[in-house]
């Protein structure tokens, strides 16, 4: 199958008929290997337990922003090429992105109580966290607020890409501004600042949360193509009473 | 067995997380069931043959 015919809605429910088990079965066996890993991590030598914490604050940390990247490239597809599934991709994108940013919000709270001594603070990290969170809401409300599917689809593919702006915000906040969250320590031209038996864990269930991303995205994209398969044929309902 | 310091903390974290992750999969599956559900339906009463 070319890539090209997975434009066809089609031929893509059919692909993800056939994936999603082995998918699924792929983010069971990542998830339970990085469990493993996370029992046996090692405390740290400042953050003591706590820092096992990070090994689900971070993988959400990064999926919130990975998944805005996807929703980019979809939004991209919508307003350039008019691709049939991009809008499909974004809007059932969205919610999985606010569930995995509220998470990374929550669980940093979580972490921030017992080692800053506060759940919050305003800083340039946590506070561009918090508008991502809140621009994935808006979205949503959005995509459910206008009925036809395509009008809300060209205008959320613009609120995605001026909400793209938040991006490189987050990711350099910490390098811009003197903020209470603390800089890069994986993503490093030097390297990471991790030791091994704390950053492999972190990695696996990095990968872990990555691959259940593709399982529900995929997942959910099929149940939207689904939903305006209904929507068409209730239209073709009322036209034909 | 000892509880690590700040535990209530920790278990607030993966409470969330398992929820959260538990949320996600029953909404895809639930929302599968009903899109499935009602084009079965509409089906049944000749819409789907009719919209090819």
């Amino acid at each position: 199958m070319a890539l090209i015919d997975l434009a066809n809605p089609s031929r893509f429910l059919a692909l993800v008929g056939r994936v999603l088990p082995w998918l699924a079965l792929a983010t069971a066996i990542a998830f339970a290997i990085g469990i493993v890993l996370v029992l046996m991590a090692p405390d740290d030598y400042q953050q003591g337990a706590t820092v096992k914490i990070m090994f689900v604050h971070v993988p959400a940390a990064w999926l919130a922003s990975l998944i805005w990247v996807v929703m980019s490239i979809a939004a991209l597809g919508t307003l350039a090429w008019r691709h049939p599934l991009a809008d499909v991709a974004a809007k059932s994108a969205a919610p999985i992105g606010a569930a995995f940013t509220f998470l990374c919000l929550f669980a940093g709270s979580m972490w921030g109580r017992p080692m800053w001594g506060t759940y919050w603070v305003w800083d340039a990290r946590l506070t561009s966290v918090l508008v991502m969170f809140l621009m994935y809401l808006g979205l949503i409300a959005l995509w459910h607020t206008v009925e036809d599917p395509t009008r809300a689809g060209r205008t959320a593919a613009i609120l995605i890409l001026v909400g793209a702006i938040n991006l490189p915000i987050i990711k350099f906040s910490v390098d811009w501004w003197n903020t209470l969250h603390q800089g890069t320590s994986v993503f490093r031209l030097e390297g990471p600042t991790i030791y091994p038996t704390i950053l492999a864990p972190l990695l696996v269930m990095a990968l872990a949360f990555t691959l259940l991303f593709v399982t529900l995205h995929l997942a959910a994209m099929r149940n939207e193509i689904l939903r305006r398969r209904v929507r068409t044929l209730r239209v073709l309902q009322a036209h034909g009473a | 067995m000892t509880l690590p310091a700040h535990a209530a903390f920790i278990i607030a974290a993966y409470g969330a997380t398992i929820a959260v992750v538990i949320a996600l999969i029953a909404w895809v599956i639930g929302d599968y069931r009903e899109q499935k559900r009602v084009l079965a339906e509409l089906d049944a009463r000749g819409l789907g043959r009719k919209a090819g």
